[in-house]
């Protein structure tokens, strides 16, 4: 009984994987890519997207959800990229030197993040969400107005022709994948951006001695039950606060990793849609709501974007129309992320009634 | 309680002010009042100021109407406004391909678009009763996917009306319609009242009046008054015999069938059909209009509507001209991001009680 | 104890009062170190008001503080929060468990103090940056539970446990604090089986020979006695006994619980006779009700027809129980017959039809919309079950809000049940606890029930308010021949007010007395079948 109930639990927890690789094995085949192709862009978005999504996790170690927040982080990145990218400096030291920039501007904007949602406990999910939709028009006031007529902006090349703001695409050419090809390896044709995937590594391992530090677990007290963690005297919302916070920082750092492999910044769109790619990758990578590990983060990268991949080529294969794969995929994102909501919500719930189930039991029993 | 009010005494006429209209709002008329001074001042053309205004107001005001049925049953702000436009966007296409023109069009995109937002509000009723608790994100998430997965369907689907379909292609419906020949204007060229520059669109507005006094009326009648109570206190409401996910239901249903007439009436104003990611970004606008009106997480009244409505459409209109002719820079848009979504997260962060 | 060395606890003249309704009346308590104190009283005897002044509790202060002094070890003290409690070397088990549902018995046992390991970064990002010390961890929770006696899994995860042992877990998390001296155990073995209780019992034994002092709370008074070394009798906010176990009994102690100093109580006259004529109007058989905390297991009694039954008994016997499961707001089982005819359980409308009214205890939580008007509130379940304040157009296919009607019921019961209000249009949350009582049971008037339920009608209302509400009762009960059951804890007013009392122990009806009865016996019966 309790086995079978065991295996009837993993697979449900493990659904959208499943799905996922039927999903994939379904549309590889049909879209015809050649497998080499298929491994060099799976390596080159792991390389691309982990850090970002790594960030993720702290704040659902916290239990304040899906960190819709993380843009934020995303937004401090490129705002020291496009810095960087207005000094002039170039190559590996023009990335460490945006991601200092980044570190301040993301601790303030976590700060501020974390602060309201404390303000709004119960709808973390929501209310991080539209602090997003709210940052981004900050940061195009700044970006779009302040940048060139109150912040310096020296090169014509990332300034609008009407003299301040920046371009819609700041190229950064000159940091172009210059961290994935530091230790240049390839292996049967497939490119291995080693010193990403070190940085990568190291963050994992950083995760895992976090958790085992005093404010590992104080978060952890603090996302399972947040009144018995503040009756033994944890500081709940400094702890709240502290776990948005390094999100945002760690997304502000995996912005820049994330751009320097793309070789140009979209200054407009390039954060909106990210925090959204992330948490479905990780959902798809079989976290929940509440609960996600560092396998979660892997797995969901390589099977979201294989499904990435290949849709839009199945799908104009077999509609014939190359946009249907392109919504296909979108569609799968949000899909992803709803159904995650729901099974999230309606086991809460479930735990709530189970509860009642079993005495109702005991006294039926009784009689 | 007590203590409450004497703070509210020791305050002052500002702080209470403050208090009542809470702060974001106050600023938000202030800012429109003065946009509206100084309109004349730096030269814009006031009447068709006014007239701007007032055409916004009637084509996004039964959107914003329809937060109020789910407001009232404790469902929070309908951020799954998308599913109720998709159920028009529907009515809309199927009317023009089934070649009805003019007027009669208008009446069928309605006709037709009912039982869709019927089902689809069915659907989305019965998932929210499933969910209590989880409501707004997953309304989000609900209008995301089903607007995302309707842009397969734009494509997929049979159209073959030529206004409609891509020109070379033969298939798939554009990302914007015209509808000119069709229901463009239907309603606010009736009885349209024109001085100079200065237009009312008569007929778009008594269209709003009656949806809305139809709304206040339901709120005056029994269900209504159940629903009013669910959302005040679903215990209550059940301990006195409420079937709660019944009311629930019910006022996700005319939600999503006020926001597939909302959509219609937007178009016929604007005089386009826009397919594909437009449904996108609708709910935000209406969700902090009607906050920017008075309404909370969980109380909303059709005054809210209209004065939130107003306040919203007056900003986005009136901004972009007056800034552009005083600084030559125009923020508007950065400006309606900033105030719309300041807003949103305000009445997020207050404290409601009985809102769970 | 030799004279030279201070007391561990002197509690010294206690006083306390809520909004000028005094709970606690100069309250004497000492306790030794090693001592057993056993603490019992009747709900609301102020015990749980006592411990919190001991423990600093928040709400303690912010309801005005104390009058009296806490000494401890010879020095007054006067804890501004529970956490200085904690650092001068009390600790308290709550009845609710607090406790992480994910850790493992160590990790809650060393909840927020856990030994650490200094790491490479500590200089830099401060304490919180080192890592636990999970063997360190191990070696003080196996210590802390050794000292407890009794014998839980280190490792196993809380939300895996028997309740039993997350009882345990709790008082290992307390004796784990090396400053420990001096323990309160608020209610400990509601939760336990038999066989638990015992050992915990053994291990109050154990603590004691170590030093540390134990104040104990219980209903069980078997429990107290054979393991307390005083026993300490609370009623009314005072202290009305304190006698070394050894000197008392049962009897006494439940004598000394529920008696009254002055015989006020006037019970009404009961009529055997008038008794026997009546019939049975209500038959509850066999009811479970699984309602938190106050859990109902197979009651069955009957109601007769335009009597006033009160049900007593303890809190979190399952009192409360009983009108909910049957009212339909928490999932119930059994048969409930209404005049011959069986009534659906789990289903509040098919109660309201029967016309059933309940005026819940929960009055904010149910009883009350908060934030709509007076007129709302008392006129809302009548217009939506019995079709009333209402007029219909077009046949009966629009159904109108009748103000007018809404406006004059709502007079009609202000004025009545003299509700203070500015008018019938002010919300409901702005009203004092007591006129919001009245809006409750106007609530239920309108609906012209033929049975009501009432529960703890005078909870958290003072004293005019009480007499007003209790007289209201009587009145709709005489005139209008409405059958009604009260639910209250205070066996007083139901002496007052019914016309029998039954009460309710362990979640069964342990007997059922007409309201004549003595205190004692009401009393013996509470306490009969406790859990």
């Amino acid at each position: 009984m309790n086995k079978k109930t065991n295996i009837v639990g993993l697979l449900q927890r493990s659904s959208v994987p499943i799905m996922f690789v039927i999903i994939c094995a379904l549309c590889i085949p049909i879209a015809g890519l050649s497998p080499s192709y298929l491994i060099n862009e799976i390596v080159t978005r792991m390389g691309r997207n982990s850090f970002l999504i790594l960030s993720l996790l702290v704040p659902i170690m916290a239990g304040m959800g899906l960190n819709f927040g993380m843009t934020l982080g995303a937004m401090a990145g490129e705002i020291g990229l496009i810095l960087v990218s207005d000094w002039q400096i170039v190559g590996i030291p023009g990335m460490v030197l945006a991601m200092i920039i980044s570190v301040p501007n993301s601790v303030l904007l976590g700060f501020f993040c974390g602060k309201i949602l404390n303000m709004a406990k119960g709808r973390e999910m929501i209310t991080s969400y539209i602090i997003s939709y709210f940052m981004n028009g900050v940061y195009q006031l700044v970006v779009l107005y302040l940048m060139g007529s109150i912040i310096p902006i020296a090169h014509t090349s990332i300034k609008l022709p009407r003299g301040y703001g920046i371009r819609n695409t700041v190229s950064l050419l000159s940091m172009r994948q210059k961290l994935d090809n530091l230790i240049p390896l390839t292996i049967r044709g497939v490119k291995i951006p080693v010193m990403t995937f070190i940085i990568i590594a190291l963050l994992c391992l950083v995760i895992i001695w976090f958790r085992r530090t005093k404010l590992g677990q104080d978060m952890r007290a603090v996302g399972q039950d947040l009144e018995v963690a503040r009756d033994a005297g944890i500081n709940v919302e400094r702890t709240r606060i502290l776990s948005v916070i390094i999100s945002t920082v760690l997304a502000g750092i995996g912005m820049v990793i994330y751009l320097q492999n793309m070789g140009n910044i979209a200054t407009y769109s390039s954060h909106s849609q990210i925090g959204m790619f992330c948490i479905a990758a990780l959902l798809v990578g079989g976290a929940s709501v509440d609960k996600a590990s560092i396998g979660n983060v892997f797995l969901g990268v390589v099977l979201f974007h294989l499904m990435f991949i290949v849709a839009p080529r199945a799908g104009a294969y077999i509609t014939g129309d190359s946009m249907i794969g392109e919504y296909f995929r979108v569609f799968v994102s949000y899909a992803v992320i709803t159904v995650a909501l729901i099974m999230y919500e309606t086991n809460k719930r479930r735990a709530k009634s189970l509860a009642g189930a079993q005495l109702a039991a005991e006294q039926e029993a009784q009689k | 309680m007590g203590e409450k009010t004497d703070i509210k005494k020791e305050k002052g006429w500002f702080g209470r002010l403050v208090e009542d209209f809470g702060l974001p709002r106050l600023i938000i008329t202030l800012f429109l009042i003065l946009l509206l001074i100084l309109a004349p001042i730096v030269g814009a053309d006031f009447p068709s100021q006014i007239t701007n205004i007032i055409a916004r107001f009637s084509w996004n005001g039964i959107l914003v109407l329809a937060m109020v049925p789910m407001v009232h049953s404790g469902c929070g702000l309908n951020f799954g406004l998308p599913l109720g436009i998709i159920s028009g966007l529907l009515g809309a296409t199927i009317s023009i391909e089934l070649g009805f023109t003019g007027a009669l069009s208008f009446l069928m995109a309605i006709l037709i678009a009912t039982p869709f937002a019927l089902i689809f509000g069915c659907g989305y009723g019965w998932l929210l009763n499933k969910i209590k608790g989880g409501e707004m994100m997953i309304a989000t998430y609900v209008g995301f996917s089903s607007v995302s997965f309707m842009c397969m369907m734009w494509l997929v689907l049979p159209y073959k009306s030529p206004n409609m379909v891509w020109g070379l292609a033969g298939k798939g419906l554009r990302t914007t319609i015209s509808l000119e020949g069709y229901y463009s204007q239907t309603l606010a060229k009736f009885l349209q009242i024109r001085i100079g520059n200065f237009v009312i669109p008569t007929g778009s507005l008594l269209f709003f009046a009656l949806l809305a006094f139809l709304m206040w009326a339901f709120l005056h009648t029994k269900t209504g008054t159940a629903m009013t109570a669910v959302g005040s206190n679903p215990t209550f409401a059940r301990a006195a015999g409420i079937n709660i996910d019944r009311i629930r239901l019910l006022s996700v249903v005319m939600s999503t069938w006020l926001a597939a007439i909302g959509i219609l009436v937007y178009e016929q104003g604007f005089g386009f059909v826009q397919l594909y990611m437009a449904p996108f970004y609708m709910a935000l606008p209406a969700v902090s209009a009607i906050l920017i009106g008075g309404a909370s997480v969980n109380k909303a009244s059709i005054t809210n509507v209209i004065i939130g409505t107003i306040l919203f459409q007056g900003i986005v209109t009136m901004t972009p001209t007056v800034m552009n002719n005083m600084i030559h820079m125009d923020m508007s848009e950065v400006i309606r991001i900033i105030a719309s979504n300041g807003m949103i997260l305000y009445a997020l962060t207050r404290k409601t009680e009985g809102a769970k | 104890m030799s004279n030279d060395k201070p007391r561990l606890l002197e509690m010294k003249n206690i006083q306390k009062d809520f909004f000028g309704n005094q709970v606690l009346t100069d309250i004497n308590l000492s306790v030794d170190e090693g001592e057993v104190v056993g603490l019992v009283g009747e709900n609301g005897a102020g015990k749980s008001t006592l411990m919190r002044i001991l423990f600093g509790a928040d709400m303690i202060r912010e309801t005005g503080g104390y009058g009296g002094d806490v000494v401890l070890e010879g020095k007054t003290v006067r804890f501004s929060s529970p956490f200085d409690a904690i650092a001068a070397g009390i600790g308290m088990v709550h009845q609710e468990f607090s406790l992480i549902p994910g850790f493992t018995t160590t990790e809650n046992i060393l909840l927020n103090r856990e030994p650490t390991k200094k790491s490479v970064v500590h200089d830099i990002f401060g304490p919180r940056m080192n890592t636990l010390n999970r063997s360190e961890m191990d070696e003080r929770a196996a210590n802390a539970i050794e000292m407890m006696g009794v014998s839980v899994d280190r490792k196993m995860y809380i939300n895996e446990m028997p309740v039993g042992h997350k009882q345990f877990t709790e008082i290992a998390r307390e004796l784990s604090k090396d400053q420990l001296k001096l323990l309160i155990l608020d209610e400990p073995t509601a939760v336990l089986t038999e066989k638990e209780a015992e050992a915990l019992l053994a291990s109050i034994r154990g603590m004691s020979e170590r030093g540390i002092a134990v104040i104990f709370i219980t209903h069980r008074l078997q429990e107290i006695l054979s393991v307390c070394d005083k026993v300490v009798v609370m009623r009314d906010g005072r202290v009305v006994s304190e006698k070394a176990a050894k000197d008392t009994n049962v009897a006494e102690i439940t004598r000394q619980m529920v008696g009254r100093s002055v015989e006020t109580s006037s019970a009404a006259p009961h009529d055997e006779e008038a008794e026997k004529e009546r019939k049975t109007i209500l038959k509850v058989d066999r009811l479970w009700v699984d309602m938190p905390g106050e859990i109902v297991r197979d009651v069955s009694f009957e109601v007769k027809e335009g009597e006033i039954l009160g049900i007593g008994g303890l809190a979190g016997q399952g009192k409360l129980g009983i009108p909910n499961g049957i009212m339909g707001l928490y999932q119930a089982g059994g048969t409930v017959t209404f005049e011959g005819k069986q009534i659906p359980l789990n289903s509040p409308r098919q109660c309201l039809d029967s016309s059933f009214a309940f005026v819940s205890e929960d009055r904010r939580g149910v009883g009350l919309l908060l934030e709509e008007s007076l007129e709302w509130n008392i006129a809302f379940p009548a217009m939506q079950i019995q079709n009333r304040f209402l007029r219909n157009y077009l046949g009966g296919l629009i159904k109108w809000r009748d103000e007018k009607a809404i406006k004059e019921i709502t007079d009609k019961y202000i004025d009545e049940l003299a509700i203070k209000c500015t008018s019938s249009k002010q919300k409901a949350k702005e009203l004092s606890g007591g006129n919001q009582q009245k809006v409750c049971l106007a609530k239920a008037f309108a609906l012209n029930p033929r049975l009501l339920f009432v529960s703890e009608p005078t909870r958290g209302i003072d004293v005019g308010a009480k007499a007003l509400v209790l007289e209201a009762l009587k009145k709709f009960n005489r005139e209008s021949g409405v059958t009604i059951v009260v639910v209250s804890s205070e066996l007083e007013e139901l002496r007052q007010s019914c016309d029998r009392i039954a009460i309710v122990s362990g979640g069964r009806i342990a007997g059922i007395l007409p309201a004549s009865a003595s205190v004692e016996d009401l009393g013996t019966l509470m306490l009969s079948q406790v859990i």
